[in-house]
């Protein structure tokens, strides 16, 4: 063991799965000291960007996710980019243990023709891009049209669907970000089409979220009959209540009469072949269960067919799972593990689960990172050395008091509105927000030099 | 809405779902867990992830099973909170079986 003194962590990513992860290492008993790491100045990764903005309840996380910031040797660096402003190599040297809990950014692909048309989007960037990511901001989607198809029968393409569906009223008060709320409401879309390959048993969505089609103000939510045959609506020998209640909510939805101006149309038993048009997005061909092919006119498409973890430089990645390669938790090659690296949440395992999954994910990694204590190798650097060095390569260290300035701003801007918050969409707002607050300059040279 | 424990919970008390909960809405006693509603943010990631299928939303109780709103309200205002899990209570598993679970 190094020496006596406390345990230095670094945490790399500020979503769910790193404050659970930190939560852990923090209450464990052992003398431990985490150092969070965020490329952008704002926390809670995709409980900011990912859950959408009329799932509000869902966003009150955010209190557990401060608690855990203001445990004793937690800290909060903002605006530092691991693998841009700091190697992974650099990080190992002064922490005894880097993890790595950077989510599963990039969007899969369909892998099928015309798939880089103008108007064929990823559900992940306009989810991106209507939440007020700084990196997504300047994305355009063309609302011009007046039917959009979404691919993907996740609980993504149906938040993207719904978002479509709503109307600017129905969006106003969310933390909708403003440049989305202001294209959204010269939408022409009128029909939107949630298409999958499987049928209504095999749909990943769940109950909780297909419920919500039941609330929509001026959209009709209806099944298309010749996809599926009665007896698909029934949960045959299972007594799964989840099951049940999602296939009577599709049974219902197929009986429906429709009244309003907007529809949503669920489509089963199809899969995208092609990506049609000449300029531009026009149609998609899709196969159906029986050989079929069937092209659906359309002007906008979003595909929500899975993410994958972005690979970091100088980690090993697992093509094949889309993650960081790694045994439970601890970063491997092959069967070899890489000493003091650890991964945790969906760079871990891959997206799937609620956000309380991340929970347990966080524990387990943990417990490994606790676990390989006896046997950490000597450091050759500290953390405050590397912070003094890396204060002159970013524009500014971001500490959790900066944050909560940002965060205060932010909610003054969205009480004017009417909302819960208005955000920064830029990285220059944010600093700008936080610089204003006179209580920050301190708290960051505290960072700094603690 | 809130996420409800019911009657299946009652001499179980597997916690596992404590471990998924990601804002500490458990409660317990000696004989099960309860959920806090005023801290339950609808996840929905304790439900699946009970052993014996005793958490469910709101609504979809049956109805002479909603009174476990009232009781997990109320026994959650008078028992502390859950941060681990717990070891299931002697014959858990005697239990689950004969639930068929």
């Amino acid at each position: 063991m190094t020496g006596s003194g406390e345990l230095r962590v670094a945490v790399v990513g500020s979503g769910p799965s790193g404050f659970y992860t930190a939560e852990a290492l923090l209450r464990s008993g052992a003398s431990v000291a985490v150092d969070m790491f965020e490329r952008l100045p704002v926390p809670y990764g995709l409980v900011r960007f990912g859950v959408a903005p009329d799932h509000p309840k869902l966003k009150q996380v955010t209190v557990a996710f401060d608690r855990i910031a203001g445990m004793p040797g937690f800290r909060f660096i903002g605006g530092v980019a691991v693998g841009d402003d700091v190697t992974v190599d650099e990080l190992r040297q002064a922490y005894d243990a880097v993890v790595l809990a950077t989510g599963a950014e990039l969007s899969r692909t369909l892998n099928i023709p015309g798939e880089a048309l103008p108007g064929s989007h990823s559900a992940g960037d306009f989810v991106a891009w209507y939440n007020g990511h700084p990196e997504f901001r300047d994305l355009r989607f063309d609302f011009d049209h007046e039917t959009a198809i979404v691919i993907g029968h996740g609980n993504v393409a149906l938040d993207v669907a719904r978002i479509l569906a709503k109307t600017a009223d129905e969006l106003r008060q969310t933390d909708i970000a403003r440049h989305a709320l202001e294209a959204l409401t010269d939408s022409r879309i009128r029909t939107v089409y949630v298409v999958g390959r499987g049928g209504p048993a095999q749909a990943k969505f769940t109950a909780k979220e297909l419920r919500d089609f039941l609330e929509l103000g001026a959209c009709d939510t209806s099944v298309e009959e010749r996809d599926v045959t009665r007896d698909e609506f029934e949960p045959r020998n299972s007594d799964d209540p989840e099951r049940i209640e999602k296939l009577s909510l599709l049974r219902t939805f197929s009986q429906a009469a429709t009244t309003k101006p907007r529809r949503c149309v669920f489509r089963f038993g199809l899969s995208p072949a092609a990506i049609n048009g000449r300029d531009r997005l026009e149609s998609i061909s899709f196969r159906h269960r029986s050989g079929a092919v069937e092209e659906i006119a359309c002007g906008l498409s979003f595909s929500s067919v899975g993410r994958r973890t972005a690979p970091v430089a100088g980690v090993p990645y697992d093509t094949h799972r889309g993650v960081h390669a790694n045994i439970d938790g601890r970063v491997a090659i092959g069967h070899s593990l890489v000493e003091g690296l650890y991964v945790c949440g969906w760079s871990k395992r891959g997206p799937n689960g609620t956000i309380g999954t991340n929970r347990g994910c966080g524990i387990a990694t943990a417990e490994a990172v606790l676990a390989d204590l006896a046997d950490r190798r000597p450091r050759s650097d500290t953390p405050d050395a590397l912070l003094a060095r890396l204060s002159n390569r970013v524009a500014r260290i971001v500490s959790y008091p900066d944050w909560t300035a940002i965060d205060a701003a932010e909610k003054r801007r969205g009480a004017l509105l009417g909302k819960p918050r208005e955000k920064f969409v830029t990285i220059p707002e944010m600093l700008a927000a936080m610089n204003a607050c006179p209580r920050t300059g301190h708290a960051t040279a505290a960072l700094r030099y603690s | 809405m809130t996420y409800v424990v019911t009657d299946n919970c009652r001499g179980c008390r597997y916690t596992e779902c404590v471990t998924v909960c990601p804002v500490e809405c458990f409660h317990v006693d000696d004989t099960m867990t309860y959920i806090d509603p005023e801290n339950c943010i609808d996840c929905g990631g304790c439900a699946p992830a009970c052993p014996v299928g005793a958490i469910e939303p709101d609504y979809r109780l049956a109805a002479d099973k909603k009174f476990w709103i009232d009781v997990n309200r109320k026994r959650a205002a008078e028992t502390p909170v859950i941060s681990a899990r717990l070891a299931p209570l002697p014959g858990a598993d005697e239990r689950r079986q004969a639930l068929g679970r």
